[in-house]
């Protein structure tokens, strides 16, 4: 073997993690240990890896540097399980960054484990439990796959539970490893059994400060080596009282990182801070721990006993109340408390020598506390709308005076001023609402124009308005030529305002390769609103603005012509090869279901009460910017306590809604015999005899052997099977009602409210369409009767069937709502309009398809070539250059 | 002979340069690769680099010696495809084993007969492994995000196959170079530590990863430090870069593995960035000069090109390297474990 310059342990996912005797406690997440999560055990067990990818991803994101991966369970196919997880976490940059430490006690699992990670990860765990030969082949084998190794304190005998039996078989172990088969030193890390304490075992009394002398006694006598161990262990006697427990994993913790242990296990929710932990819980809880006392557990479980449960009892304290004016209104801002507002700025602004100075001067002074909260992550973006809130019902408060006072002296200033806008043809504001909130906060003067506006009046305005920065939102994709048709525009009339692009079917990629182009001055796609306050901080600061607007136009020209060499690598069909390539399904005339009604029905009002149930939450976090799943995120480390009362209000909100009628949702849907006609169209025919041609893309890439090309018409019989086949199609609306509600918040200066009506609506709709998707299989297509699936079932979409929506990956053609329009006269059944970008109004409605075929599923078009453009305007009957201004999302570019 | 550990500490060690580029100077139609013995194969041959070391050996042989006459002390056997998975496209499976015999041979043979003419100078064969055409840690398809095309056993199981007939032809050390996947040096790493087991050998082994962008990772996603540490398990002579970028792009990557790596550092850049007809056109010199920035920041211990690269490439080179000292090498003293 070869001596190292540096022996430390060094570790890598994509990145490395090197362990120096400066760095601090390595903490190993295990909440992918099905062991350590029932959630995560839940995940695995039904086979739903998406969602258990996003505890990893928490896990990573709170803040583990190291993952842990345990499937060792009964019911679970374990070295499956294993591989199949570590893949899909390998496809995943932001999480497969940290080294992954493999968790089983087979080893079967682990090999299988390390044959398909790339980076140097840790074994959990080897022992010497069945002897010598088994460990030392293990060994040599974990260093042949390139591992660290944790070996437990385990030998022929059983487990160490003294501090004789520790070191002795830590001695042994790594005498064994660095002499027989060569194995670095650094590379070791001992587990030395943490076991309960207070447990009433005269023989458990010594668990604690055995484990810590004994890893003390190895960190001074086998050199490099490092020491880890599962925390909670020791508090185990305790469970169900965590002031006593987090107490207990922080002193232990304390004791045991100055004795030499390195990293471990620890559930970051579940410490108490050292320093914060009172008297005499201290005193009492490091008693049992280093065994100090003979009645140390008498003296702690009494002392637990007053402290059970009583972090539950706190009510509303409010001494804060009490402390100085700034305290107070800074306080107020933080938690977005609006109770005390009005009084506190009034007795601010006696103080006062001008009005203004109560906005510049406590006002300001508070909200920059939220920002700073806000930007490191601290606070999130529903309490920063609700501090808004605070700020607005504040700032309006003073309006009076200061106009009083204006009129004498001049005006106030803002940091800068801010024009928002929802592009023409688009609908879709609650991103641009969010914005708007949050740059407000952070002083600066907001224009915003809301939603369809068209681009002859945002230039006029921003002239008008004299601002220094123009963002544009938009969600659908014809919007994306609006913006680039705005980015022409601007230069042509000599603008040099940054451009900031956001919504949520903006890209990067579209930003920097069709707007950027098109515009000399800086043009930003701002990815969240988060980022927002940055980007134009960086924007409008003089020192920075010039080398900012540099580095972007630098980074976007980069970034096109990268995405540019890419796009010519991807191989496309000609689109007769497409089509040879189709799916072929096995047509059977008795396997096809007719609807029990064909015909267009209209259902006047849905009742909210039946559509709560089946909202999908997970979507209406992340229109907050809450990252994650429902339920999960509602106990999420970071974000869980924010979750948890949004969610709260929002349900509030919702019975609100629907005790006050003040919403209304309906529904207009058709069932129609149909069939595939040429290769791509799907012709249906209408009660009274006439016929409607649904167009549909197919798909041109590349694919893999025995995967076939797919366009929706492959789920309906071809004409000339001679098989009659059906379809549907349909679109939903909860959206009436949304836009006066939501205006009756804002004029109450109450944004949180008004964008949560918002985000309400939307997913009442798409609530709203799963269930009348569920009707029409159930009753009106009847093709599953007996189907009983319980609402998460059907959110995940386990049903027979699918709905894909016009404007969405399997057809972004929008215009095909111009026929669902047509053949099911919505606008006049229902009141939803389609705007000039095929948008829908009101905007929380969505329109789709039925297809019924049991192996009709979803799936994403992709590019398409230039033969199928020219194919389909064909078809469509209008010039290539319109289909071209429709599709140029999904064209691929040609080189 | 003194050995090469003894020799990288005293100077800097010249590797060869590309041998494509050297072969497609003779312009071999079908028939050419096909020669007698596989005058009746079913598939096209055509392209099949590594097969000329059977049906054009000469052709190979003249490749090294040119090398060899440029001053490089290391010449790599033309083998960088010669797994059954990397000939699975020919259906030349079986031909494994011939096909790097034969080609380590070739390479045996022209080294000796340089070193019987400058004794002073020893010249050296690597066994060129190659990272095949299969990632072991990514999915080919981005819809399916969980598949492999290969796993770890198989290409083992391949790179074995590989490396025994290295072994067998008489190689000095093995090169597992443009590494993209580090799962996939893994897995020949795994075979060659069996391979020298099995064989009772202590032959040197460098690895040379690729960084294929800016962002200063590998394919696969890694930076230059986390590839250092997931396959500094492996005894090896030295770790360095290679491929896809031009000297000048490699320097920042070459300097977090000298400043971390404790082995010998290598690099085989090419002759540059392609242009837009996929040629690369940075001559001799330039090249050269910009080598000279690792050597004047001590950053390698062995120097040689890749993609684009010729025997005038590598003579300037070597012309260079005798002005510099090597890098000094942490691990100076080699115990026997």
């Amino acid at each position: 073997m070869t001596q190292r310059a540096s022996r430390y342990l060094k570790l890598a996912g994509l990145e490395p993690l090197v362990v120096t005797p400066e760095s601090n406690f390595i903490n190993v997440g295990e909440r992918t240990n099905v062991a350590g999560s029932r959630l995560f055990l839940r995940l695995v067990k039904e086979g739903n890896f998406e969602e258990a990818l996003e505890i990893a991803r928490n896990q990573v994101e709170g803040g583990a540097q190291i993952l842990d991966v345990n499937m060792d369970d009964g019911l679970i196919e374990g070295k499956q399980a294993m591989v199949t997880f570590l893949n899909l976490l390998m496809a995943e940059p932001d999480i497969a960054r940290v080294p992954i430490m493999i968790d089983s006690s087979k080893w079967e699992i682990i090999e299988a484990g390390l044959q398909v990670v790339q980076g140097k990860c840790v074994v959990n765990s080897i022992s010497l439990k069945e002897g010598e030969a088994v460990f030392l082949e293990q060994a040599k084998k974990i260093r042949r796959y390139g591992a660290a190794v944790i070996v437990m304190a385990f030998d022929e005998a059983g487990q160490a539970d003294t501090y004789e039996r520790r070191i002795a078989i830590a001695q042994r172990s790594y005498r064994l490893l660095t002499e027989k088969v060569a194995f670095p030193p650094e590379d070791i890390i001992f587990d030395l059994n943490i076991f309960p304490v207070a447990t009433g075992m005269e023989e458990h009394r010594r668990n604690a400060v055995d484990f810590i002398e004994a890893t003390r006694w190895v960190r001074d006598n086998l050199p490099y080596c490092s020491v880890s161990g599962g925390v909670s262990n020791v508090s185990f006697s305790f469970r169900g009282n965590n002031t006593v427990r987090e107490a207990m994993h922080s002193a232990f913790l304390y004791h045991a990182i100055k004795a030499g242990m390195n990293m471990g296990i620890v559930n970051p929710a579940m410490l108490e801070v050292y320093d914060d932990i009172p008297e005499p819980l201290l005193t009492y809880v490091e008693d049992v721990l280093l065994d100090r006392k003979a009645d140390a557990t008498e003296r702690l479980l009494e002392y637990a006993e007053t402290v059970q449960g009583k972090q539950k009892e706190r009510s509303a304290d409010l001494s804060w109340r009490e402390e100085p004016l700034q305290d107070r209104i800074t306080r107020a801002l933080v938690k977005g408390i609006d109770q005390y507002i009005e009084q506190d700025v009034e007795e601010a602004r006696q103080a006062a020598a001008q009005p203004i100075e109560v906005i510049e001067g406590a006002l300001m002074t508070g909200m920059n506390v939220v920002g700073d909260l806000f930007g490191s992550g601290k606070m999130f973006l529903p309490q920063v709308v609700k501090s808004a809130r605070v700020m607005k019902k504040a700032v309006a408060y003073l309006t009076p005076y200061i106009e009083e006072a204006n009129a004498i002296s001049g005006g106030g200033h803002a940091a800068g001023r801010v024009l928002l806008a929802t592009v023409k043809g688009d609908v879709h504001d609650i991103g641009k609402n969010i914005v708007s909130v949050v740059l407000a906060c952070n002083n600066y003067h907001i224009v915003d124009l809301g939603v369809m506006v068209p681009p002859e009046r945002i230039l006029e305005k921003a002239r008008e308005e004299r601002v220094d920065i123009i963002g544009l939102s938009g969600l659908i994709t014809p919007s994306l030529d609006e913006m680039v048709h705005l980015a022409k525009e601007m230069q042509r009339q000599q603008f040099t305002l940054p451009l900031l692009i956001g919504g949520a079917t903006t890209s990067k990629a579209h930003t920097a390769v069709k707007i950027d182009p098109e515009y000399a001055s800086a043009v930003v796609y701002v990815p969240d609103a988060s980022r927002a306050v940055t980007v134009v901080g960086d924007l409008l600061q003089a020192e920075r603005s010039e080398g900012y607007k540099r580095a972007l136009k630098e980074e976007y020209n980069t970034f096109r012509s990268k995405f540019r060499q890419r796009a010519r690598a991807k191989d496309y069909l000609s689109l007769a090869e497409a089509r040879a390539n189709k799916l072929r399904l096995d047509w059977k005339p008795e396997a096809i279901p007719v609807p029990r009604q064909l015909g267009v029905q209209v259902l006047e009002t849905l009742d909210l009460r039946k559509l709560e149930p089946l909202i999908d939450w997970t979507p209406f976090f992340r229109s907050w910017d809450l990252h994650g799943k429902f339920p999960g995120i509602l106990e999420d480390e970071v974000v869980g306590a924010q979750a948890t009362q949004l969610h709260k209000d929002a349900r509030e909100m919702l019975r609100q809604l629907i005790r006050d009628h003040s919403l209304t949702a309906r529904a207009v849907f058709g069932l129609f015999p149909a069939n595939t006609v040429g290769d791509d169209d799907i012709e249906i025919r209408r009660p009274e005899g006439a016929t409607a041609r649904f167009l549909t893309l197919r798909q041109q890439g590349d694919k893999r052997d025995g995967v076939p090309n797919l366009a929706l018409a492959d789920f309906i019989a071809p004409a000339e099977t001679g098989i009659q086949d059906y379809m549907g199609c349909f679109c939903v609306s909860a959206g009436f009602g949304a836009k006066e509600l939501a205006g009756k918040y804002e004029q109450e200066l109450d944004d949180y409210h008004s964008i949560m009506v918002k985000a309400l609506a939307d997913r009442l709709a798409e609530a709203a369409a799963e269930y009348l998707h569920r009707e029409v299989r159930i009753r009106y297509w009847g093709y599953a009767p007996g189907e009983t699936f319980d609402n998460q079932a059907l959110i995940s979409e386990a049903y027979a069937g699918i709905r894909p929506a016009p404007g969405y990956p399997a057809c972004p053609d929008h215009l095909e709502k111009q026929t669902i329009w047509e053949v099911l006269d919505v606008a006049g059944s229902i009141g939803v309009e389609l705007t000039e970008s095929l948008a829908m109004w009101p905007a929380a409605s969505v329109s789709g398809y039925y297809f019924a075929h049991p192996r009709a599923r979803y799936f994403g078009l992709g590019k398409i070539m230039r033969d199928q453009l020219e194919d389909y305007a064909r078809r469509r009957g209008i010039p290539v250059s319109e289909a071209e201004r429709w599709l140029s999302p999904n064209l691929a570019e040609m080189s | 002979m003194p050995d090469l550990n003894t020799i990288l500490r005293e100077r800097i060690l010249v590797l060869d340069g590309a041998m494509g580029t050297m072969l497609q100077r003779h312009k071999f139609g079908e028939a050419d690769f096909r020669g007698e013995r596989f005058r009746d194969w079913p598939q096209p041959l055509q392209g099949n680099n590594d097969l000329l070391s059977l049906t054009q050996p000469e052709a190979v042989a003249g490749v090294h010696r040119l090398y060899l006459e440029a001053g490089a002390d290391i010449v790599s056997t033309n083998t960088f495809s010669s797994t059954a998975v990397g000939m699975a496209d020919y259906g030349m499976e079986s031909l494994v084993g011939d096909l790097n015999r034969a080609a380590a041979r070739l390479a045996r043979r022209e080294a000796d007969a340089m070193t019987a003419r400058t004794p002073d100078k020893p010249r050296f064969v690597a066994g060129s492994i190659g990272p095949t055409n299969k990632t072991a840690s990514m999915s080919p398809d981005v819809n399916d995000p969980g598949y492999r095309a290969i796993s770890f056993e198989a290409l083992k199981a391949d790179y074995r196959e590989q490396v025994d007939a290295l072994l067998e032809g008489g190689v000095d050390l093995l090169l597992v170079e443009t590494v993209f996947d580090t799962l996939n040096a893994k897995a020949a790493l795994f075979a060659i530590e069996e391979a020298k087991e099995a064989r009772g050998l202590d032959t040197p082994v460098m690895v040379s990863g690729t960084i294929t962008d800016a962002s200063g990772r590998t394919l696969s996603g890694q930076t230059a430090e986390a590839f250092l540490i997931s396959i500094s398990h492996a005894t090896l002579l030295s770790v360095g870069l290679n491929c896809a970028l031009g000297a000048s792009q490699l320097v920042p990557y070459l300097e977090v593995l000298a400043s971390r790596a404790d082995t010998a550092i290598s690099a085989h850049p090419n002759a540059g960035l392609p242009n837009a007809f996929g040629a690369y056109d940075q001559g001799p010199a330039q090249m050269a000069g910009q080598i000279r920035e690792y050597l004047e920041k001590g950053l390698v211990n062995i120097v040689g090109g890749c993609c684009g690269t010729t025997p005038d490439h590598i003579k300037a080179i070597a012309e260079l390297v005798k002005e510099f000292e090597p890098r000094a090498i942490p691990n100076s003293k080699k115990v026997k474990g």
